[in-house]
């Protein structure tokens, strides 16, 4: 059940939700139940903005061996760019 | 038990009560119509909202007899799909245990109003919801049955507790004043067959009436058709002794 394991963080970014782009001020992660993978629990990301309402999210449930695939490859790509001089 | 020659009408809408602290909140009632008197039961709902299986579940206890009341217990979190409404509940870390008994105090109170009730109340939960009731049941005086369905969380460890959840529902256990049902899966990881064996004991030990039913090859959750650990053999097995119990004791 509901682990209630969660972590929200602050950011600038934007996400596509439903009604298209809009601006996300924070992430939560959690390992929790998820809505939709057919698994009891999940990696969850939500990225949203809650000025905006509850409908702006853009989610995505993750198995934990993806999650942790999905870190190494965001670290991967930014040490990528940073080797390249982009960063 | 309905028979085919029985005439069966239900009554399911939305309706507004006075929650914890004489705060509004919504609510899914379904009852059979009639001039009763029937028994009734409070469902607390999943960790997952708000939702169309608890909507579901509310018509089922009315189709068997019941007055059926399901609070929102998200009500204050805003309003959206019940999912939105629930991943704000979930990164928020989850709903205050105070708020949840008061809610449930409420919706007592609310159909106690009501011309047709007889008086007689069980309380109902499913994951957060089994915790809930169970937390409930021992913190309301006047609950003449509860069932807790995998309530993950009666058992806790110090590390486990927070503001929101200040003590283990176990740790009431001593002023529960009706009887449980507990309906559990063995390879549930929460509660874990050795925290309900814990919960067993203290129950054993407070002389407490209670039944559990606890099911080889199902887990966390084996009576939602919609995910994949539904189990169609306990689940049914399940609803079945949920009615024996309720008819037992309301």
């Amino acid at each position: 059940m509901c682990t209630m394991i969660v972590r929200k963080i602050a950011l600038d970014g934007s996400g596509k939700g439903t009604s298209g782009w809009f601006s996300v001020n924070q992430a939560n992660v959690s390992y929790d139940h998820p809505f939709h993978i057919p698994q009891e629990h999940a990696l969850n990301i939500d990225f949203v903005n809650e000025g905006l309402g509850l409908d702006a999210r853009v989610a995505v449930e993750l198995s934990e061996h993806d999650a942790r695939e999905l870190v190494k490859a965001i670290l991967d790509v930014l040490d990528q760019a940073s080797d390249g001089g982009h960063l | 038990m309905y028979q085919t020659q029985d005439y069966e009408g239900m009554l399911a809408e939305t309706v507004t009560l006075s929650g914890d602290g004489c705060a509004l909140i919504n609510a899914y009632l379904a009852r059979p119509l009639g001039a009763g008197p029937f028994p009734a039961v409070v469902l607390l709902h999943h960790m997952p909202g708000w939702d169309e299986w608890y909507r579901e579940a509310t018509r089922r206890f009315a189709h068997h007899g019941y007055i059926a009341l399901s609070p929102n217990l998200y009500f204050r979190v805003g309003h959206g799909t019940p999912e939105d409404v629930a991943v704000k509940v979930r990164a928020d870390g989850g709903i205050p245990d105070s708020q949840v008994v008061g809610d449930t105090a409420g919706s007592m109170a609310f159909i106690r109003s009501l011309p047709y009730a007889d008086g007689k109340m069980g309380l109902f939960g499913t994951c957060s919801g089994g915790r809930h009731a169970y937390l409930a049941a021992c913190r309301i005086p006047d609950v003449d049955a509860v069932i807790d369905c995998w309530g993950g969380g009666v058992v806790a460890s110090e590390a486990d507790l927070n503001p929101r959840r200040p003590v283990a529902p176990i740790d009431y256990t001593a002023d529960l004043a009706c009887p449980l049902l507990g309906i559990f899966g063995d390879d549930d990881s929460s509660p874990s067959p050795e925290q309900v064996d814990r919960h067993e004991r203290v129950l054993i030990e407070h002389g407490k009436t209670y039944e559990f039913h606890r099911y080889p090859g199902a887990g966390h959750g084996f009576f939602y058709y919609h995910r994949p650990n539904y189990r169609q053999q306990q689940a049914v097995d399940g609803w079945e002794r949920i009615f024996s119990f309720l008819a037992k004791y309301l």
